[in-house]
């Protein structure tokens, strides 16, 4: 993250973009280094996509200024697209054709000869564990397959901005991380990556600096951990024996916190912000000895970022997510505990 | 509150990788052309890989020629009739055909590949090119299985061959012409079930009310007018002439300039659907956004 002089790979200057009646962006600002990783991060509808959309010249502002490597994307968009690779939300895989035939024609169409185009295409398939299934339509693919098709796509000309619009929802584990490492290598490169995510935990994996948008706002930007030194404090959290005795712990953690504290009666869990930790961490210890709660693990952690976006939202980020079962939330059993 | 330190210097452009530089006039017209070539390609690779796509386009006008030949041509006059109906069918088809350009369009709009060709530094022109090159491959398919078809029930090319080259030609880019109209459509479509009515319903009225069927002096008021002037019976009777198929006998014959110059008349409506639906297809394709 490093040096004071860097510079702007991508820049947006107070983007609006209204919907008819639906104010999609209300002023955007943000900025990218050369060579640094941004992690855009909000609810459903938060204007991630939007603001992706003008940056990729796919749509214009109402007003507002955008400038993609050095190029300004609304006055000279055929620039920003040859500097660009993108990775829309949903895969833009042509179905009917091979995951070779779909690289070779992206190739074609950045102006390669054939030579160079086939061979970059099987290079891609390779990269992305493909090359076995390279040869088939790739309607047969599996969701997590035509996800890494369409992320070569977005590379076949190796672009200095890269954009990937939540380039992860819908993988496994597996093929999250594997996503996760490809951009590690982009950036190893030098390449500046815009990265959409509804997922706290890959924005504080991969993103150099967060940019935080509601309801085409910008709420808050920073690193992961400026904007966990924000929120303050710390977050407790404890196991008790008997799940029974919940309710009781949130009624003490209640007191003690800063915030709501949130239970989970499956793995018999209790969390709360706290602004001193060790000091409320004794202190709950005691109360609950005085209630008869037995307590079998206790542990005091920095805020995540899923904390962040509660303090500045007053919701949990992933709780809007999809209702489809991809986007099964690690909070999925948790229930809010009234203060 | 800050990432690292602004400054306000901004990246020169990067070096792409091999992309080869436009330039002038003729390197648009070269990019438009490449461009619109691996879309083709890429279009008719769909159709290779989902051959049901060509049984509209083979199956439905066989199915026309037999139904109108024998259920209708009993009444109408047999065998004359039959000669009569293909230079119609042949029409009607190719406008009809325009149908899939609307499918297609609304379809990769739907699924998103229209982004990703939008977000490549390709010709504005080669997705819609792609689409109605790729469909009038398409058409003439269907015009060659037609014509056996035809030949199977009694039509014959009576003209010379010059004549009749020339009248495949003129279907040809009439379907051509109206698949540019077709591409507006699935492009205000959007999506693939609006595009499955909408590419279709336009064609009835404007293939039924023409001679591609009927005489259209046979036609009451209005839509003898609409038919006289209808660019399907300028089709449909230029590819009558062409082929040297006579016209039915018994009936009043259709006057007026456009009736005595049907091929040349077929070949103005064809340019100015060019040049109104091109321009609007374009502007469309620019600004679509998918979903
Ligand atoms: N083409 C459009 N027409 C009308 N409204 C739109 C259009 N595109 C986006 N919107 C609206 O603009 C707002 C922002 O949408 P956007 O797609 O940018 O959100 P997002 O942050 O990407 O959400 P998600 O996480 O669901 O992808 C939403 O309210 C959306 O309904
Ligand atoms: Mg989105």
């Amino acid at each position: 993250m490093g040096s004071p002089q860097r510079e702007i790979a991508v820049r947006a200057e107070n983007l609006v973009k209204t919907f008819g009646a639906t104010h999609a962006l209300n002023g955007v600002d943000l900025e990218i280094p050369t060579g640094q990783v941004l992690g855009l991060l909000g609810p459903n509808g938060a204007g991630k996509t939007t603001t992706v959309r003008i940056l990729t010249t796919l749509l214009k502002p109402d007003s507002g200024r955008a400038f993609v490597a050095g190029h300004d994307a609304l006055a000279d968009p055929d620039a920003v697209r040859r500097s660009i690779g993108l990775s829309g939300q949903y895969a833009a895989v042509d179905e009917n054709l091979t995951g070779f035939e779909n690289l070779y024609m992206v190739a074609r169409l950045y102006g390669m000869n054939r030579a160079t185009s086939q061979a970059r295409a099987r290079e891609l398939l390779s990269r992305f564990n493909l090359t076995e299934d390279g040869d088939r339509p790739s309607k047969g693919y599996s969701g997590g397959m035509r996800r890494r098709l369409d992320l070569a796509g977005a590379l076949v000309a190796r672009p200095t901005v890269v954009v990937l619009d939540e380039p992860t929802t819908g993988l496994d584990p597996r093929g999250r991380l594997d996503t996760w490492q490809v951009i590690s290598e982009l950036v190893a490169d030098g390449t500046t990556v815009l990265l959409t995510t509804q997922y706290l935990e890959e924005a504080d994996q991969l993103a150099d600096t967060i940019v935080v948008i509601d309801k085409g706002k910008v709420i808050a930007r920073g690193s992961a951990d400026e904007l966990k030194n924000e929120v303050g404090g710390e977050r407790l959290e404890l196991i008790v024996n008997d799940a029974a005795d919940l309710e009781v712990t949130a009624r003490v953690l209640a007191e003690i916190g800063s915030g709501s504290p949130s239970t989970d009666s499956h793995t018999r869990k209790a969390d709360v912000l706290v602004d001193a930790g060790p000091k409320a961490l004794i202190e709950a210890l005691r109360r609950l000895d005085g209630h008869n709660v037995t307590v079998t693990d206790v542990a005091l952690h920095r805020p995540t970022l899923d904390d962040v976006f509660l303090s500045l939202t007053g919701h949990h980020a992933e709780a809007e997510a999809e209702p489809e079962p991809k986007a099964k939330g690690r909070r999925g059993k948790k229930t809010e505990a009234a203060a | 509150m800050s990432s690292a330190t602004k400054t306000e210097t901004v990246t020169p452009p990067p070096a792409p990788i091999s992309l080869i530089p436009q330039g002038g006039f003729g390197g648009v017209l070269r990019q438009n052309l490449s461009d619109g070539g691996i879309v083709t390609w890429r279009n008719l690779m769909n159709v290779r890989r989902n051959p049901e796509l060509l049984l509209g386009a083979t199956i439905q006008p066989i199915m026309f020629v037999l139904l109108f030949a024998y259920v209708f041509g009993g009444s109408f006059g047999g065998e004359a009739y039959r000669e009569f109906l293909m230079g119609g069918i042949f029409a009607q088809t190719v406008a009809f055909n325009s149908a899939f350009t609307t499918i297609g369009m609304a379809s990769d709009l739907q699924k998103g590949v229209i982004d990703r060709f939008r977000s490549l530094p390709m010709s504005r022109m080669a997705v819609l090119l792609g689409r109605t090159v790729a469909d009038m491959a398409v058409n003439a398919l269907g015009l060659l299985v037609m014509a056996l078809c035809g030949l199977i029930v009694g039509w014959r090319i009576r003209g010379s061959f010059l004549d009749a080259v020339l009248g495949f030609a003129v279907l040809l880019l009439f379907g051509f012409a109206m698949s540019w109209i077709g591409a507006l459509v699935g492009m205000l479509a959007g999506k693939v079930e609006v595009a499955q009515s909408a590419g279709f319903i336009w064609m009835f009225p404007v293939t039924f009310i023409s001679s591609a069927f009927v005489v259209q002096t046979t036609l009451p008021g209005p839509l003898r007018t609409f038919a006289e002037w209808n660019p399907v019976t300028a089709v449909a009777d230029s590819a009558r002439n062409l082929f040297g198929n006579p016209a039915l006998a018994g009936f009043e014959r259709p006057s007026g300039w456009q009736a005595d110059n049907a091929t040349l008349y077929a070949l103005m409506c064809c340019a100015a659907i060019f040049v109104i639906f091109v321009p609007l297809a374009v502007a469309k394709y620019r600004k679509v956004a998918s979903k």
